[in-house]
């Protein structure tokens, strides 16, 4: 086979494409821009970092089932690292939002960037009312007795029954996170690939 | 090459400034380690709320007037349930916004008879006796004219009913077999039995809670526990978990509507709540392709605060 059917071989494209695109220098970088000098820029990190510990902390809690945390005390702090990780993951989740609205972070072709994080941000929503609707306690039948209009309202309660603890358990324990998994991940591969949005110049010019 | 404006809430002039040493791998494991400490202290000083479950055994137990009162709406299909509507079943009026209602247009999917559901058949599932046998075979027997009969005559007494000795008491000989129906159906509640049945149904194995949640939520004990939570639609409550616990405060703008009028007024109130979020929800997440919406953070000019070190270097 000569190199240029190898060249032309889906796989060398592919993987033409993915290194043009994010050479291993920006996917790892080990410099940054001077302007990236804010403890604002901390809080994307942070809301990773916060993602990891709550996947973490529940992979322990779906070891044992989902009711075992009420009998154990072991089972009941790890479910508190789990809430208070999802508590964390969105404080940090919202500063940045707002962090990167304040620097109109979608300039420089980073429309998409904006895109994903806002859909990350709305299938996380999702993933915290699903895990709490999957309680097995109090909260979990109070919450979904009454979010259940909510939904049921836009129709969309015929095919995702909040009251349905193995229905929002699935959601909540594959669904959602891997929709969040693969939408942070596809975000901070943006991120990499276009770099950190520079300041404003109200003087500069780009080329068509 | 040719040039065109630049429009600088779309564009991003080039950067030709100086870079600094970052180290990433370093930046995500500090993180962690941070977030990690952080979780771990909060969990051993907060912990995490775990009230108990309400079952229809502790409700029935606690409160059997209020139990068999909402049994009896059950019974006689004039409950919340009963007529609540798509996707449930073809009571009352679906909400809507003009001439939009996706609740009705979709119809009924989770299908739910109260009376069937939640009395007749965990009944007709009991062991016989005659008492309760003689009773449901008179309710079976008897057109819908003269169920709805004795529902009118049991409704005009209902909130004089009373339990006392264990057995439901209902001043009214107009109502047919609903007093005996409501007695045993008491009865079978305070068991545990009812539990069990309304789970039963959807077969032997089942993680489909939705007729005992439905059951309950119809009746005022189960609000009542939520109200003294701080739970309650006009307390936030959807956002608000027990104790004093941050719940999903990321909920708080979906929330806030249910406070104000005309959303908290109006009988299609969460349509109207979730259609002003969708609008909202599709605003933010295609913020950049929105002019005059992109502009706001150029003209609020936060962003000084957050470059100054940059714009401190430029002048």
């Amino acid at each position: 086979m000569s190199n240029a059917q190898i060249e032309r071989q889906w796989t060398s494209r592919l993987r033409h494409r993915v290194v043009d695109k994010l050479p291993p220098e920006r996917l790892l970088p080990d410099t940054q821009p001077a302007y990236v000098a804010s403890w604002i820029y901390v809080f994307g990190v942070t809301t990773m970092a916060a993602l990891g510990i709550v996947i973490l902390t529940g992979i322990i809690l779906a070891l044992d089932g989902p009711q075992w945390w009420h009998s154990s005390s072991l089972g009941h702090f790890v479910n508190s690292m789990h809430l208070w990780s999802v508590e964390i993951f969105f404080f940090a989740m919202v500063v940045h939002l707002w962090g990167k609205f304040s620097m109109a972070a979608w300039r420089g072709g980073r429309s998409m960037t904006w895109v994903t994080g806002g859909v990350t941000f709305l299938a996380s929503i999702l993933a915290g009312f699903t895990g709490y609707v999957s309680q097995t306690n109090f909260d979990s039948q109070w919450i979904s007795t009454q979010a259940k209009d909510g939904i049921n309202s836009t129709g969309g309660g015929a095919f995702f029954n909040v009251l349905n603890l193995g229905q929002m358990l699935m959601w909540h324990i594959v669904l959602l996170p891997l929709a969040a998994v693969v939408l942070t991940g596809l975000h901070v591969i943006m991120v990499r690939v276009k770099g950190v949005v520079p300041p404003f110049d109200d003087n500069a010019e780009v080329s068509a | 090459m040719t040039k065109k404006a630049f429009r600088p809430d779309v564009d991003a002039p080039d950067y030709k400034g100086a870079y600094v040493p970052y180290d990433i791998i370093k930046e995500g494991a500090i993180a962690v380690l941070v977030v990690l400490i952080l979780t771990a202290a909060l969990a051993i000083v907060f912990s995490s709320p775990d009230e108990k479950a309400v079952t229809i055994k502790t409700w029935s137990n606690a409160d059997a007037v209020d139990f068999a009162q909402t049994a009896g709406d059950e019974l006689t299909g004039t409950s919340g349930v009963a007529g609540y509507g798509a996707p449930y079943n073809n009571g009352g009026e679906s909400q809507h916004w003009g001439f939009l209602s996706p609740e009705k247009w979709i119809g009924v999917h989770i299908a739910i008879n109260t009376t069937n559901d939640f009395v007749i058949n965990p009944l007709s599932d009991q062991p016989a006796q005659p008492a309760l046998t003689k009773a449901l075979n008179q309710w079976k027997s008897a057109s819908s004219t003269t169920q709805a009969a004795w529902g009118a005559a049991y409704s005009k007494v209902e909130a004089n009913l009373t339990y006392t000795n264990g057995q439901v008491h209902i001043p009214t000989t107009a109502a047919g077999p609903i007093p005996v129906l409501l007695n045993y159906v008491t009865q079978m509640a305070r068991s545990g039995a009812l539990d069990q049945a309304l789970i039963a149904q959807n077969g032997f194995y089942t993680t489909n809670y939705t007729k005992p949640l439905l059951f309950i939520s119809d009746g005022t004990y189960f609000a009542g526990l939520a109200t003294k939570q701080h739970l309650a639609g006009d307390q936030w409550g959807m956002m608000n978990e027990t104790g004093q616990y941050p719940g999903q405060a990321w909920l708080w703008l979906y929330t806030f509507w249910y406070q104000i009028s005309p959303y908290n007024t109006s009988a299609s109130g969460d349509f109207l709540v979730w259609g002003t979020m969708m609008i909202l929800t599709a605003l933010l997440i295609l913020l950049p392709f929105i002019p005059g919406l992109r502009s706001i953070p150029r003209r609020l000019k936060i962003y000084r605060i957050i470059w100054r070190e940059h714009y401190a270097t430029e002048a």
